[in-house]
């Protein structure tokens, strides 16, 4: 059953610019759905026209299978978390909580029932009589997460909730809105320009640019079959690597300097496209010491990260990152063998974006996946 | 060799400690050089005035300002039994008692009205602002008209309705209340405008947040405009409890402290003793007396109103 559906969604300001254009989109119940996308893509707005904080321009939104265009945001039955967490900062934790049930007019009894049952799930019992301005970034947070779990609506909307915090918290927090949203079942739009946070903690991510929806998926299908350039270069840490390539006889020429030779069964398939962009994800740029067609590159910087090494290199005009498992002894400057696989490759045309094969395999040999 | 190493170490620290004095000599002179041009203007037109009351407040003078006999506190004496004095006293309270609050209320309905987002609000915000710009003596003149017995509009207005003429500012039971009035006009701009500033400050997330909380419009202004604008109140409180004591231009212009002494507020009575009666020691007791009062008054206001602000 889908919660909420868009129908050819739009946003403009003074029927000019359209800031969102085209959105359509249905979101299962039980579902956590990410909204990703740079700044200025548009998120945030189609997060706000969901709320009703902003006037929907053209298009159809459907919330539980009934039109809610006209309907204001309390009569929409969700609740929602904000970037900076709206708290107000001369009420107590507890007067915040159970702001919108007094607003609501629920009896006092309940009122009392639902803050104790949310104020030990949110661990925040002790806190109770404290200001907001009395509490650390994170026991915030969960404030403004208990004042939504308290409302008891089905759909929960946040808008960047985890930004304002440090890595470390971040990190905690990703998993404690995750478990939060499980144990409630609640539906979960989620707003983010982290593409870490919206890989890890979505069930299913809709990329945002330029107020057009990228592609929607789960994070593991983005990953390895970005539908275009964008997707494939926003989604993953390190970025892809991308060149510009040609097809020359049986070989493939990336960026003028690296030939990889590939079948012919593929070749049929790429010589119609003009202009060929290559995508190479950084863990598949593999050591190649015992082939012996492996390509000899330059390292120019060398990152350790404990348990896996980033080697930089410049490959024509672009910068291409590889990504070792292990610790490495690299300085920068030495020649280092890379081994590159045709079957790591995901091929884009340049013109349109648009992907036309993605990579066969996209595993790498050092970790098989367990079925 | 130990001691050796002990002195010297003392005589380092001998040398930062010096060093530390000069530098922190250096950076007060510094400083005070910054000042100078306050503190002079400061001491010409405050301090020096100040202290210059005071002294005189002992003092008999003559009709130039000299002092001629030292009387002791016989001027205070004189003023606490003067029933001149005890009226201006009562007039002066009364009038605050009407302003403040009538400023106050009128300001903050005006101010929320102008900070809804609407077509043209720009014009109604400048229109309620404008009296800041339109001084005192202009602004008596006007109401001079306004309040004329026979000619006034607001007599003719009354008069649309059949009600009687009042004598706005020549019958003794309702001049104060004409001059405060006036003057809660006059000071509505400034008061707007500060409270407007306040109401934009407010986060506008909080007003979604209870939105979607679905809260009422008047349980957002009760809960949230209310408290959140609770620190701009209380400056405007001040400010406006201050500037109602001192209200002496629209007094003169309109009424000269009549009739029967209805609007003869204190700062009204020291220019009467000092530049008509040429009494500068009375002059200077009485203002003596209204200065401790309002330093009293608003160290009371600030003890009782600052448990109830919530400064962010």
């Amino acid at each position: 059953m889908n919660l909420v559906k868009m129908q050819e969604l739009a946003k403009s300001y003074d029927n000019q610019y359209n800031v969102l254009d085209g959105i359509n989109l249905e979101i299962e119940q039980g579902e956590f759905f990410v909204l990703v996308g740079p700044s200025g893509s548009g998120k945030s707005t189609l997060l706000r026209m969901i709320a009703g904080l902003e006037d929907i321009s053209g298009g159809i939104l459907k919330i539980n299978d009934k039109v809610v265009n006209h309907l204001q945001p309390k009569d929409r039955n969700l609740s929602m978390v904000f970037q900076n967490y709206a708290l107000y900062p001369h009420l107590t934790v507890e007067q915040n909580i159970l702001f919108g049930l007094q607003a609501k007019k629920v009896s006092k009894q309940e009122q009392q029932q639902r803050l104790t049952e949310t104020a030990e799930m949110m661990g925040l019992s002790e806190l109770l009589k404290r200001k907001p301005k009395q509490l650390s970034g994170g026991q915030r947070q969960r404030v403004a997460l208990a004042r939504s779990v308290v409302s008891h609506a089905p759909l929960c909307l946040m808008d960047e909730p985890l930004s304002n915090l440090d890595a470390k918290l971040r990190a905690h927090m990703r998993i404690e809105i995750r478990r939060l949203q499980k144990k409630l079942g609640l539906t979960m739009i989620y707003v983010t320009h982290d593409q870490v946070e919206a890989m890890t903690m979505g069930d299913r991510i809709m990329v945002l640019n330029d107020g057009k929806i990228q592609q929607v998926g789960d994070p593991i299908t983005l990953y390895n079959q970005p539908a275009n350039l964008f997707v494939a270069s926003f989604i993953g840490s390190p970025k892809i690597n991308l060149g510009k390539a040609v097809v020359q006889g049986q070989q493939l020429l990336i960026e003028d300097s690296i030939h990889i030779p590939i079948s012919s069964s593929l070749l049929s398939r790429l010589t119609e496209h003009q202009d060929l962009t290559v995508g190479i994800r950084a863990e598949h740029l593999l050591n190649g010491k015992e082939n012996r067609n492996a390509h000899s590159l330059e390292v120019i910087n060398v990152e350790q990260l404990g348990n896996e090494t980033l080697l930089t290199f410049e490959v024509g005009s672009q910068i291409w990152t590889a990504k070792w498992l292990g610790q490495w002894k690299v300085s920068v400057g030495d020649m280092v063998p890379i081994n590159i696989s045709i079957d790591h490759i995901s091929f884009f045309s340049t013109k349109t974006t648009e992907l036309i094969k993605p990579a066969t395999i996209t595993t790498t040999e050092q970790e098989e996946v367990i079925v | 060799m130990n001691q050796a190493a002990l002195q010297l170490e003392e005589q380092y620290a001998q040398k930062f400690a010096k060093a530390k004095k000069a530098h922190r000599t250096k950076s007060l002179l510094k400083g005070l050089l910054f000042l100078l041009p306050s503190i002079i203007l400061f001491s010409v037109f405050l301090f020096y005035p100040l202290f210059k009351t005071i002294y005189l407040s002992f003092f008999l003078t003559d009709s130039s300002g000299a002092t001629t006999v030292y009387v002791g506190l016989n001027n205070y004496i004189n003023i606490f039994t003067s029933p001149l004095f005890v009226k201006s006293f009562q007039v002066t309270f009364l009038f605050v008692l009407y302003t403040v609050p009538g400023t106050i209320l009128v300001s903050l309905f005006l101010a929320i009205l102008a900070n809804e987002k609407l077509k043209g609000i720009g014009i109604f915000r400048t229109i309620f602002s404008s009296t800041m710009g339109i001084s005192v003596a202009a602004a008596s003149v006007f109401w001079m008209f306004l309040f004329h017995p026979s000619i006034g509009w607001l007599n003719q207005i009354l008069a649309v309705f059949g009600i009687d003429a009042i004598g706005w500012l020549t019958d003794p039971n309702s001049a104060l209340i004409s001059v405060a009035i006036s003057t809660i006009w006059m000071n509505t701009g400034f008061t707007f405008l500060i409270l407007l500033g306040g109401l934009q400050s407010i986060d506008s997330y909080l007003y979604e947040s209870a939105d979607i909380d679905g809260a009422s419009y008047f349980y957002k202004l009760r809960r949230i405009t209310i408290p959140m604008l609770s620190p701009t109140l209380f400056f405007v409180i001040t400010v406006s409890f201050i500037s109602a004591f001192q209200t002496f231009g629209q007094v003169d212009m309109l009424t000269r402290g009549g009739p029967q002494n209805e609007t003869n507020v204190i700062v009204y009575s020291i220019y009467q003793d000092a530049f008509m009666n040429y009494q500068h020691g009375v002059a200077s007791a009485q203002a003596v007396v209204l200065f401790v009062i309002i330093l009293i008054l608003t160290l009371i206001q600030f003890k009782l109103g600052e448990k109830k602000v919530h400064y962010q």
